[in-house]
């Protein structure tokens, strides 16, 4: 046998730019979602949602609904399959209960699901079907001040409360204090794809075709709830039209399509509308964040406070961790963070990209900039002279903290040091000018996770790996790192990813991808790499070597992994409109190794982005009397469009990790942190007013002017 | 009712069409084209744009008894003989391309917007331009910037290639081309 790997020079392919591997299909429209494969005989599921907000479901009329063109089902909480109660990746998930019991907990409940032909018939049918309730008194009031707010107990993924020393006495001894509170409302992923999921029956298998982020968690999911082998069931998700946190747990659509395979013994798709999806697939709750800041004169801080308080629903608690970002970023004698929670008639909020730090940094950094102003410092150099030397709260080491050298980057080349610190001092027209700066910080984080590379008999290798592709540029990321490891051509592998069959895999989400998959994949394809070096030939079938990094994992030394970064806006303000525009934005990110610029750019610049669109344009708004959205739809609730958005610049600096194999910190959430913040920043600069709720809508720019404040 | 239309070049029959049923629907329902997507389903994220004779349109919108006797391309249609499409070639190589939901309706109207200008034998589209013309397709993924890149992009190659064909054609105006 010859030498099947080395060939490529040490260089290798990883940093350099890949445009995707699946490019082509995705412009000529060839590319197929979850909602778009056909099957013989595929049956059409159509969610009923509940118009109540409260109370009990005391009738489903189905009889007149049975009897409407195509109608092959109706299934309700009477007649639906009965679900296991299981702990999933997170413990028992309530929100995937459905169809259980005739509890309703908030407006857009699953109630039930008619099944027919065509989804137009079903449709039809599910708007003609009468529901009738026992309705209860409902509260989705939410705030800081809330009777029911109470502490959650701590979990795997948030302490509630962290503290050391006596914050009263820091605040009472600095010389500059700034307490606030900054209020975010409740925001909505709206990825472009509405979920879809399409369940049959194949050869005594379940075969599910379901847009999510984690095709073997979903099946194994689906295994427990449905009693069912985890070898029976088959998960796949080839193409997802972006998810950001909405796809990353199992979700309703899944379930029904699952249920209504059984009762119909027919492939059944199920797929939402844009409406529903502000339902049942989570969200991001609002938040009332009180943030106390003490220092003395020259900025040092003597005592920090970030007390954050969200929503949830009444069947599961879900706690947005706003205060966790304090806990890496600045240090004090006294330092406090803490979270509240409230039981809402509401759906049960989730992960949305940068869960915790998105909203917690348009706080915190808010924050320090007004404590920059009180000590009439640059915040830049106020950041610099809170530098922690170890984590805050843990006192561990860093494995690399780079911000200040995006400070120091982006500075020079946003042109900071020409700036007029004064606020209102720069006016074009009837624009008011100014600009803003923030800190960016998320986790590094890695699960365990395993894949199969296989080298084949005629030269080339395949990759397996349950990976799933949102549009981040995983697949052609993984086919890089594939090819660095093996040393071949990028030509010479193939990588297939989302399909539950390959085994078990860390889900696309918490910007956790790609440092977990690189691991399992560089491991199995060292592996491989000492079997070929046997000698012997190829059998006809290939050599196969598989890893699992549980164990690799278990051994990485305890530190702080973080990415940094600094994120720069300029505005302009509208002072007879009250519209805030942005005319650019500069993030520079300090991120661990980029795999594929290209396609790390467009990460950063859609969380930017993301960023631009939460502090003037997302909001979803409620309405009291029915507990309902009134604004469920891209008509009412607004992201930004292409002529919203400036030139956005990204780039990153040098930040060697070496304390990891692969290097990788992940760049999913970091580009929306603080992004708020330095555009919030950029509007007090511009108009001398703090707007401490968002989004910053002309109505509240106007007011807050008319105020003189 | 029976609605006939030219779908990518293709004369094509839908039978029992119902009244309210959209363009869209039957494009991906009953012709197997779903390069067209259902996002919101009331015009206001263009993800399905495609052409109703000359002018780009929300599938979602258009009843498919509209479209009886008219030209309907999609993102299907776009691709000839010789290739992709400029502007579907440029959106892969600018880096456009992310989940890929919306690019579908982007890449309709960014190739309405060479056409009229470029193709036209007019100027390439400036940035605000650009903008503006694709600010009724929402992308959630890419922050519009290599969109912008990829529409640029395949404006300059189309001012280059009917430069170049220009100057074969008239080889005194080459250099004036250029």
């Amino acid at each position: 046998m010859t030498a099947m790997t080395g060939t490529v020079a040490a260089a290798g392919t990883v940093g350099a730019s890949r445009t995707r591997m699946e490019g082509r299909a995705k412009v000529t429209g060839a590319a197929r979602y979850a909602g778009e494969i056909p099957f013989a005989d595929l049956a059409h599921g159509w969610l009923v949602a509940s118009t109540i907000a409260r109370g009990r479901v005391r009738s489903v009329e189905s009889a007149p609904v049975l009897a409407m063109p195509g109608v092959l089902a109706v299934l309700h909480h009477q007649n639906a399959p009965r679900l296991e109660e299981f702990a999933g990746m997170l413990g028992p998930d309530p929100t995937i209960q459905i169809l259980q019991n005739d509890r309703v907990p908030h407006v857009g409940w699953p109630v039930a699901l008619v099944v027919a032909e065509t989804s137009e018939q079903a449709r039809e049918a599910a708007d003609a079907l009468v529901i009738r309730y026992d309705q209860e008194p409902h509260d989705i009031a939410f705030s800081a001040q809330h009777p029911g707010m109470y502490t959650p107990d701590d979990s795997p993924l948030l302490v509630t409360e962290t503290g050391k020393g006596d914050i009263e006495a820091g605040l009472a001894a600095s010389a500059v204090v700034v307490d606030e509170e900054y209020t975010t409302p409740e925001e909505h992923h709206n990825a472009m794809e509405p979920h879809a999921a399409m369940a049959r029956w194949d050869s005594g298998r379940l075969e599910v075709v379901d847009s999510n982020q984690g095709p073997f968690a979903v099946a194994q999911d689906l295994a427990k709830m449905f009693s069912l082998d985890l070898a029976s069931v088959r998960v796949r998700s080839e193409h997802v039209g972006g998810a950001f946190g909405s796809k990353g747990l199992t979700r309703p659509p899944v379930v029904l399509a699952v249920m209504a395979a059984i009762v119909t013994d027919r492939p059944v798709r199920v797929v939402l509308t844009r409406r529903q999806m502000f339902s049942v697939v989570g969200y991001r709750s609002p938040t009332a964040q009180r943030v106390r800041l003490g220092a003395d004169t020259d900025g040092r801080l003597r005592a920090f406070d970030h007390q954050a308080a969200s929503l949830t629903s009444t069947i599961h608690e879900f706690v947005e961790s706003s205060a966790g970002i304090g806990r890496v970023m600045y240090d004090a004698d006294a330092h406090h963070t803490s979270h509240r929670v409230v039981r809402l008639d509401v759906p049960t909020p989730s992960w949305m990209r940068a869960p915790g730090e998105a909203p917690g940094s348009f706080a915190l950094e808010s924050a320090i900039d007004e404590l920059a102003h009180k000590c009439g410092m640059d915040p830049i150099a106020l950041r610099a002279r809170n530098e922690p030397a170890v984590g805050p709260v843990s006192g561990l080491p860093f494995s690399s903290r780079n911000v200040l050298g995006c400070f120091e980057e982006g500075a020079r080349r946003f042109g900071w040091a020409d700036r007029d610190p004064r606020p209102g001092a720069a006016r074009e027209g009837r624009w008011l000018l100014g600009t803003g700066t923030a800190a960016a910080t998320y986790p590094a984080r890695v699960a365990p996770s395993t894949a199969a590379v296989t080298a084949e008999a005629d030269g080339t290798f395949t990759v397996r790996i349950t990976a799933v592709d949102l549009g981040t540029g995983a697949r052609t990321a993984l086919t890089q790192i594939a090819a660095d490891a093996l040393e071949v051509e990028l030509d010479r592998i193939q990588v297939k990813i989302a399909d539950s069959d390959f085994g078990q895999a860390m889900i696309a989400g918490g910007s956790m991808g790609t440092r977990s998959w690189a691991l399992a994949i560089t491991a199995a394809a060292t592996e491989l790499r000492a079997q070929l070096a046997l000698p012997g030939d190829i059998p006809s079938d290939g050599i196969t070597a598989r890893s699992d990094t549980a164990e690799a994992i278990g051994a990485l030394a305890r530190q702080e992994r973080h990415s940094f970064g600094a994120q720069f806006a300029e505005v302009a303000v509208d002072v007879t409109t009250g519209e805030v525009r942005v005319r650019r934005m500069l993030g520079i990110f300090a991120a661990g190794r980029v795999v594929n610029p290209l396609t790390a750019r467009s990460q950063l610049i859609g969380g930017m982005t993301w960023g631009l669109s939460m502090a003037l344009h997302e909001e979803a708004i409620r309405d009291q009397a029915s507990g309902a959205h009134v604004n469920a739809d891209l008509a009412g609730y607004h992201f930004a469009s292409n002529a919203d958005v400036p030139v956005i610049e990204v780039d990153w600096v040098d930040d060697p990790d070496t304390h990891d194999p692969t290097g990788i910190k992940g760049l999913g959430e970091i580009g929306i942190v603080g992004a708020a913040a330095a555009i919030a920043n950029a509007v007090w600069h511009a108009t001398g007013v703090r707007h401490r709720d968002l989004p910053i809508r002309p109505d509240r720019v106007l007011l807050a002017g008319s105020r003189g404040c | 009712m029976r609605v006939s239309m030219r779908v990518n070049g293709r004369r094509v029959t839908a039978e029992d069409v119902w009244e309210g049923e959209s363009l869209l629907f039957v494009l991906r329902e009953r012709l197997g084209l779903p390069g067209s997507k259902n996002a919101c389903e009331q015009g206001e994220c263009g993800s399905c744009t495609v052409y109703l004779d000359d002018s780009p349109v929300c599938a979602c919108l258009v009843a498919a008894g509209q479209a009886g006797g008219r030209d309907v391309v999609t993102v299907e249609g776009l691709a000839g003989a010789a290739g992709l499409d400029a502007v579907q070639q440029a959106f892969m190589d600018a880096g456009a391309v992310q989940c890929g939901f919306c690019t579908p309706g982007l890449i309709v109207q960014a190739h309405y917007l060479l056409r009229e200008t470029v193709d036209a034998g007019g100027p390439v589209p400036d940035d605000g331009e650009i903008r503006e013309v694709l600010a009724g397709n929402l992308c959630r993924c890419t922050g519009y910037e290599k969109i912008l890149d990829a529409v640029r992009l395949a404006a300059a190659r189309k001012a280059a290639a009917a430069a170049a064909a220009a100057g074969q054609a008239e080889p005194g105006q080459a250099e004036v081309g250029r």
